[in-house]
């Protein structure tokens, strides 16, 4: 055995034998109905806690678009005995922080609260979540900041670039809405809608409770019951409209007086339950995801400086979310960057990665997993997703595991059933003008 | 609750100086190791006092170049090839440039600290400038510029901001540079502040996590004790000019909506056990932004309705002067000059009712409730110690930091307001929002391009 082999031989054994002790998950269903993933540690006197719903912008509308969004945001401005103002002194005077979230698929409202003041807080959080009022007045002053917001957001490149894109990729699916909404559907949205759409969507049944930190299972449990005890009870059925796979190739250009053009190129991606997520997610490391040492990265930025960010991802959701290569460069070099990063991305897919890059992709990954949970935040997530997303409750003790199992043969297969850089959606916000492109 | 507070600071206190241990070694180098068991990963962070403010002018950017061209290889790593060993260890890292320091950091599990400070002190003094290596990363620079400020109109109206709120000091300049300073800089301008300032007598390791502080200094000790020493330039010592009126700006660029921004110069922290008025300034920013029920939120966006967004924002520790800044959004149908006058209305609320102990106690237990979510991120621990470190106040000043917060009297922050809060000392810079013109698209639709 030559002295590289055996080298090689060395790191492999290295990458096989990551072993690290993964937190252990407790989990149950509360009377509620409620999944609950629960977390227990005493490290520090702290406790954070995540509710997530399935309302998310999926279940939006293109007449009103923002609903799911606004009815998350107006959850902590005004509930039942609590007007906005005790909402927020209550929050400030515990030192609690809570914060809410909305994506395609998913509403949260998450807590972090010292052990102190976990009872105080939890009660806001529970008022909060169970008991919104979604006073006239309130909504009429969001929607007006909401609208703001979007005008502000219509000017601005990239957020220009991600709505085009968006419809691009998802044609008539929801999944094109913008999660904040278009004008002309924030200026639609009543209480009523609000109300309703509450009543549909925060539904206990569907909830998935988060807790991790400083209580015992006793408090868990009834934190978990307190918290999502008094949530509408809804039978309504989840509908899922399918995501096109198959787009017809697309090129938009966009006039913007910024001196870079925004470039993002694309298509209908994977869901979080596709059998191929971990060939996908460790071939996209490779293509563009792993930081200052992807292709896409090596290609466009160290070889020839023409980007100072490039990058590609899959968004995993309920069903196929995007595949996104971004970048942005100067407009007068933005065709050179835009054939480039083509061609990266078609190389890759019909030849897939080098045994080498798989290696080190492997390296990475593995080697850095105990960073993926190295704090009660980011385990947090993890309980959020994996109850949310329905993934196993082994996910992190088989996440290494299963990216071992990743060969290039599976990583080119799955690119080649999901990935069809002659089927992409391109879209150039600050394009390069003069002749040449019509 | 009071009794309560201070005991928790104690505790906390004692705690955060049980963990951290310090060596400086012979070279210079300080060492320091903050342990945290909770999971088997840590971070090392270099720290150089060396930011954008020792530049000269026409040479602005160049520290921020310096920080890129440090992962183009040495005489013995080629380029590029430091983060590829920092990740295929499983490492995550990067670097950050600002107008006080530079950082390098990577986050690792626990036993790869050996392979990380090979790496790193490796490229404090044997750093490979090559021409080649220089041209393309000034341009990766320049598109970091364009993406970051000159495409971004609330980050453009802050560096021309800063440009009219410092007349002598470098804060005047941005720290990604002059774009016609970037076009100008050669490798030898990169190399010129790599010799001056990468030593180890100027930086400061940092290293927290699942480590034994024993070992680590070992570890530091084999590879960055044999990095010489150098007699460092001396530091050029600024004192601004006094202002002596109201100054105003406007930038125009493509945008929707006004931002509206009120600068005025403002103490910081020169001396952590004696001074008091940074503290109160802190807490005035609190009262006014520190949470969603503080006073600009709650008047000017919630019952007013004068501002879309509104935030008050002081930073008490830096190398350079400080300044207290209240920023915000107007509301549709509300104009730049109505907005101004409210905030002016916050400001002589608080000159002539000062605050209330409710509010202050509120911005005390955010305070409190910090320093304990703080203990979740080993991360952000680590950057407190550099910062601190590298802007001279030292890291044991935090837990005296944090009893001197516990400590400020609304009378105290009623007088800075009234010192600091006036027209003599402020700058206003409002963003002017200009139509994108051909807004139009011009969309092509299902094409050809695609091979």
């Amino acid at each position: 055995m030559s002295a590289k082999k055996l080298l090689c031989a060395l790191t492999l054994c290295c990458v096989c034998s990551a072993a690290f002790a993964t937190p252990h998950i407790q989990h149950w269903q509360s009377a509620s109905g409620a999944r609950v993933l629960f977390v227990e540690d005493h490290d520090i006197p702290m406790l954070d806690v995540a509710v997530s719903v399935p309302a998310g912008s999926r279940f939006d509308t293109a007449e009103k678009s923002g609903l799911a969004s606004m009815t998350q945001g107006l959850l902590d401005l005004g509930s039942t005995g609590m007007n906005e103002d005790a909402v927020a002194t209550g929050m400030a005077d515990t030192g609690a922080q809570l914060t809410g979230g909305v994506d395609q698929d998913r509403a949260s409202v998450s807590l972090r609260t010292t052990s102190r003041e976990r009872e105080p807080a939890l009660n806001i959080m529970a008022s909060v979540l169970q008991h919104p009022v979604f006073p006239e007045a309130i909504l009429t002053r969001e929607k007006a900041r909401t609208i703001s917001a979007i005008k502000e957001a219509q000017t601005q490149p990239e957020l220009i670039a991600g709505k085009a894109f968006g419809h691009a990729v998802y044609g008539s699916h929801p999944y094109a809405l913008s999660v904040s909404g278009e004008i002309s559907g924030v200026e639609k949205l009543s209480v009523q809608d609000l109300q309703d759409f509450y009543r549909a969507h925060y539904n206990a049944r569907r909830a998935v409770v988060a807790i991790m930190g400083d209580v015992t299972r006793e408090q868990a449990e009834a934190i978990a019951q307190q918290l999502t005890g008094a949530l509408p009870v809804s039978s309504e059925q989840d509908v899922l409209q399918s995501v096109a796979m198959n787009i017809q190739a697309s090129e938009q250009r966009i006039v913007h007086p910024a001196s870079q053009s925004h470039i993002l190129i694309g298509s209908p991606g994977m869901a979080r339950s596709d059998p191929d997520y971990f060939a996908l997610y460790v071939g996209n490391y490779i293509l563009g995801g792993g930081g200052f040492v992807s292709r896409l990265m090596n290609e466009v930025r160290e070889k020839r400086g023409l980007a100072y960010s490039v990058y590609s991802y899959f968004m995993p959701l309920k069903q196929p979310g995007a595949f996104q290569i971004g970048l942005q460069t100067k407009k007068e070099q933005a065709d050179e960057a835009l054939m480039l990063v083509r061609k990266t991305l078609a190389d890759f897919v019909a030849n897939g990665p080098t045994e080498k890059e798989l290696l080190a992709a492997k390296q990475n990954i593995i080697g850095g997993f105990p960073l993926r949970i190295d704090s009660n935040r980011k385990i947090l997530d993890y309980l959020s997703i994996i109850g949310f997303y329905d993934l196993p409750l082994s996910y992190l003790d088989d996440f290494t595991g299963k990216i071992e199992r990743v060969t290039v043969p599976k990583i080119r297969d799955a690119f080649a059933r999901h990935i069809h850089p002659a089927q992409m959606a391109t879209v150039i916000v600050g394009a390069p003008e003069g002749a040449g492109h019509q | 609750m009071r009794i309560y507070c201070v005991a928790l600071l104690i505790l906390l206190s004692q705690q955060a100086r049980a963990e951290v241990f310090e060596q400086t070694l012979a070279n210079g180098l300080r060492v320091i190791v903050k342990e945290d068991h909770r999971a088997p990963v840590l971070v090392q962070q270099i720290w150089y006092k060396a930011g954008s403010m020792d530049e000269s002018t026409g040479k602005t950017g160049v520290a921020h170049v310096l920080e890129h061209m440090m992962f183009k290889g040495t005489r013995t790593v080629p380029a590029g090839e430091f983060s590829r060993r920092i990740a295929a260890a499983g490492g995550r890292e990067n670097a950050f440039t600002s107008s006080d320091y530079t950082a390098y950091f990577q986050q690792l599990d626990k036993s790869r600290l050996p392979l990380a400070m090979k790496l790193e002190s490796d490229r404090m003094h044997n750093l490979n400038l090559s021409e080649a290596e220089f041209s393309k990363e000034i341009k990766v620079v320049m598109e970091e510029r364009r993406m970051r400020t000159d495409d971004d109109p609330h980050a453009l109206l802050q560096e021309k901001m800063m440009g009219l709120v410092y007349l002598e000091h470098p804060y005047q300049h941005p720290v990604i540079g002059w774009m016609s300073d970037l076009e100008s800089l050669k490798v030898n301008d990169a190399r010129a502040w790599y010799k001056q300032w990468y030593a180890p007598n100027n930086a400061t390791l940092v290293i927290a996590g699942d480590v034994r502080a024993a070992e680590v200094f070992a570890l530091a000790q084999r590879y960055y004790g044999g990095i010489p020493k150098q007699v460092l330039p001396a530091r050029r010592h600024y004192t601004e000019p006094a202002q002596l009126g109201i100054k105003r700006m406007v930038v125009k660029a493509p945008a929707e909506l006004p931002l509206l921004v009120m600068s005025f110069h403002a103490p910081n922290i020169a001396d952590p056990q004696q001074d008091w008025k940074p503290y109160a300034l802190e807490m005035l920013a609190g009262v006014l932004s520190g949470n969603d029920s503080a006073r600009l939120n709650k008047h000017l966006v919630r019952e007013q309705q004068i501002a879309s967004s509104a935030g008050a924002g002081y930073d008490s520790t830096s190398r350079g002067p400080g300044l207290f800044t209240l920023e915000a959004v107007p509301s549709k149908g509300a104009t730049v000059g109505e907005l101004e006058a409210a905030l002016r209305g916050e400001i002589a609320a608080l000159v002539r009712d000062g605050v209330s102990e409710q509010e202050l106690k509120r911005v005390k237990a955010q305070v409190l409730a910090g320093e304990v979510y703080k203990l979740d991120s080993v991360f952000y621990q680590a950057m407190q110690i550099g910062q601190m470190e590298s802007i001279g106040l030292g890291y044991k000043a935090i837990p005296l930091m944090l009893e001197k917060l516990q400590e400020v009297t609304a009378d105290q922050v009623n007088l800075v307001a009234h010192e600091f809060l006036q027209d003599d000392n402020l700058t206003i810079a409002v963003l002017d929002p200009q139509p994108l013109s051909g807004k139009v698209s011009r969309q092509t639709g299902d094409s050809t391009h695609v091979r």
